[in-house]
């Protein structure tokens, strides 16, 4: 695809469990470094499997006062893609040449859905997938209920809201849900898995580059 | 603490999440049906933002307008600071007129206020006229809902209600319930000689005040006593009448999914002659109660341009799941979470910003754009920045060592090493009791990146293509 792609070591955490969680000030000291880290670097393109990442790297902003540090963060947010976003919407292509047999289906991520307005990117990139069969759940906007800390602060709502999706899930008889989160899947993978499910949680980034 | 309890009690209530999740559904599939017959949704949604907005900035000049205006057509404007207040002007009024039967529309302004209580105080008791306001006076509850109160019931728990307390034959028939409650809320009408009632929207350049409703109780209890108190919050008011034709395009269809509601009583002033229709008095009642200290600052002002429609109670998922008295307010659900600390303080409401998933979907139904994630955030923030409610000394050593360690990739990559080593897993019994943990992946990104010869690292997505 032409891309020549780098992986700068000193990169971390984008900040959001502190952000999320009402703990700016370590957020911002977090942000501040990741935006010092992604400057020193001329790519054209900042590409994270995340949509929650990369919607926090757009909420950057929010958290500086100053012009100079607002300025910036809005500069990184601006070439920060998600990476159905960045596949579909920048370099313009839908078919990456993947195979993966079996029925699957997309749990649409919330920040990448509401905050990024992802919704036919990954679904397009999924169509081309060789042997594979989309299969769309009725509830796949609904949150899994993990929320961050959320999670682990009201785990019995938390597991009511996981509960409606994991049962859709079961019904539609996929061999795999996909989704761009490593969170969403962790908090449905974990239930599925304490169900005894066969059915396999897999990122978006997994199946564009399964082969068989 | 008494919301996880709450929660909880409400988890393990089939009969309330079977109400809710049927009521929710349906108040959201007739909601998208009902938006779809307006041509341009997101404009008018852009449209009343921006209506609240000019008037929230100059919320004083409006105020002083509508109340100049109101008082032209022969309405007494009465100033409450608080809640407090707001229940002794209303309470001295009922007291004046000698009042003996009073009837009440729904109000979430009189539920803020507790008003009912206060008068209650004096030996008044209200009776509430809106049918599910009617079924939780008759129940000794509170809503659970800003537009649906007795969401949480079945038709089966309002039958055994209304058999109970009216004493009618037991019937899970809507129209009988319906009739019963008519029945004896039409002998209360006649005999009442005050009406209290809430404001949807007052306009400054008219005075005029408008009542939304699907019963016709708001318009008796506005009309047949010969006093009418109507009680608004002071962000209530919009600047020209014909800012109407949003609203009313809005606030039925994200409330209940009706194009319109079944009634839209405009109210200007009191009767001018003996022979007119309407009350010898009517007095409007602003109430502050903590509404003027989120004009500061614009991420709290939008707080204020909420239309009170109920559509992200509808829309949220943790509010289905519990419903609305496990938040423990008298606002319950997103719009709730954000309005109650504001309102009460932050010390007193400091779990509510926290009792979202942050998903967005009250956002993207909200008719006016709150940005209500972007609320709890800031709250959040607060309450960690004032240390407010309960003590987090383990969460605040827990993000201050996340940060430390983040901050530092050697670090960083030797933590996760020895934990990949150990195969430790974080000790979250909130996290395992319900889902289990997969172990770290034997290798990290980092090694494999590293591991890779220089020509295959070049592109992950050349990986990705298989070429």
């Amino acid at each position: 695809m032409g891309c020549v792609v780098e992986f700068d070591e000193r990169q971390t955490c984008c900040g959001q469990p502190a952000f999320n969680t009402g703990y700016r000030p370590e957020a911002r000291m977090l942000a501040r470094r990741f935006i010092e880290i992604f400057e020193s670097s001329g790519a054209d393109a900042i590409v994270s499997p995340s949509g929650s990442c990369t919607a926090m790297v757009h909420h950057y902003e929010e958290l500086f006062e100053d012009a100079a540090w607002r300025g910036r963060a809005w500069a990184l947010a601006e070439r920060t893609h998600e990476l159905s976003a960045f596949l579909v919407n920048q370099l313009g292509v839908e078919d990456v040449g993947a195979t993966f047999a079996g029925r699957l289906t997309w749990h649409d991520a919330c920040h990448g859905l509401r905050d990024l307005g992802l919704k036919s990117e990954p679904r397009r990139l999924l169509r081309h997938v060789r042997g594979a069969e989309l299969v769309e759940l009725p509830n796949a906007e609904s949150c899994c209920g993990f929320g961050g800390t959320f999670s682990v602060k009201h785990p019995e709502i938390s597991v009511a809201m996981l509960d409606e999706k994991v049962e859709a899930i079961e019904r539609a008889g996929v061999d795999a849900v996909v989704s761009g989160d490593a969170s969403c899947l962790m908090q449905i993978g974990g239930r599925l898995s304490r169900r005894g499910s066969a059915v396999r949680v897999m990122h978006l980034a997994d199946i564009l580059a399964a082969t068989a | 603490m008494t919301f996880d309890r709450d929660a909880r009690a409400a988890l393990n209530d089939p009969q309330l999440r079977g109400a809710l999740r049927q009521a929710t559904t349906l108040f959201g599939e007739r909601r998208r049906a009902a938006i779809a017959s307006v041509a341009d949704w997101e404009g008018a949604r852009d449209r009343a933002r921006a209506i609240k907005d000019e008037t929230l900035l100059h919320l004083d000049r409006y105020l002083e307008q509508f109340t100049a205006n109101a008082d032209r057509t022969g309405a007494r404007i009465h100033w409450a600071r608080d809640a407090a207040e707001a229940c002794e002007i209303i309470g001295r009024i009922a007291e004046e007129r000698g009042a003996r039967t009073i009837v009440k529309s729904k109000s979430m302004a009189s539920e803020e206020i507790h008003l009912n209580a206060a008068l209650a105080r004096r030996g008044i008791e209200p009776i509430e006229t809106d049918l599910g306001e009617y079924i939780i006076q008759l129940a000794g509850e509170t809503p659970s809902h800003i537009v649906a109160p007795a969401i949480h019931k079945t038709r089966g728990q309002i039958a055994a209600l209304f058999a109970e307390k009216l004493g009618i034959a037991p019937s899970d028939d809507a129209e009988a319930l319906t009739a019963a409650a008519r029945q004896a809320l039409r002998r209360r009408f006649a005999e009442a000689d005050l009406g209290i009632s809430g404001v949807n929207f007052a306009v400054a350049e008219t005075g005029t005040i408008l009542i939304l409703e699907n019963e016709g109780n708001a318009r008796l209890t506005t009309s047949l006593p010969r006093t009418h108190i109507a009680l608004m919050g002071i962000e209530k008011v919009i600047p020209r009448f014909a800012d109407l034709e949003v609203f009313l395009q809005l606030l039925p269809r994200s409330g209940t999914g009706q194009v319109l509601t079944a009634y839209q009583s405009l109210l200007t002033g009191v009767k001018r002659r003996p022979e007119d229709e309407g009350p010898e008095q009517l007095h409007i009642v602003l109430l502050d109660n903590g509404r003027s200290r989120m004009l500061a600052a614009p991420v709290t002002r939008q707080s204020l341009a909420c239309i009170r429609c109920g559509a992200c109670l509808n829309a949220c998922p943790v509010y289905r799941q519990i419903g609305g008295h496990a938040y423990g307010s008298v606002y319950a659900g997103p719009i709730g979470a954000v309005l109650t600390p504001q309102l009460i303080g932050l010390e007193r409401a400091a779990h509510l910003p926290y009792a979202s998933s942050l998903c967005g979907a009250c956002r993207d139904v909200c008719p006016v754009k709150i940005d209500i994630p972007a609320l709890l955030l800031h709250l959040r923030a607060e309450v960690i920045e004032r240390h407010a409610g309960k003590q987090r000394l383990l969460e605040r050593l827990a993000f201050r060592s996340y940060a430390a360690v983040m901050a530092r990739p050697r670090l960083y990559e030797w933590v996760m090493g020895i934990a990949r080593l150990l195969r430790i897993t974080p000790p979250l019994p909130a996290w395992t009791k319900w889902r289990d943990l997969r172990p770290l992946a034997p290798r990290s990104f980092r090694d494999e990146w590293r591991a890779d010869a220089v020509d295959e690292k070049r592109s992950l997505y050349d990986v990705t293509h298989n070429r």
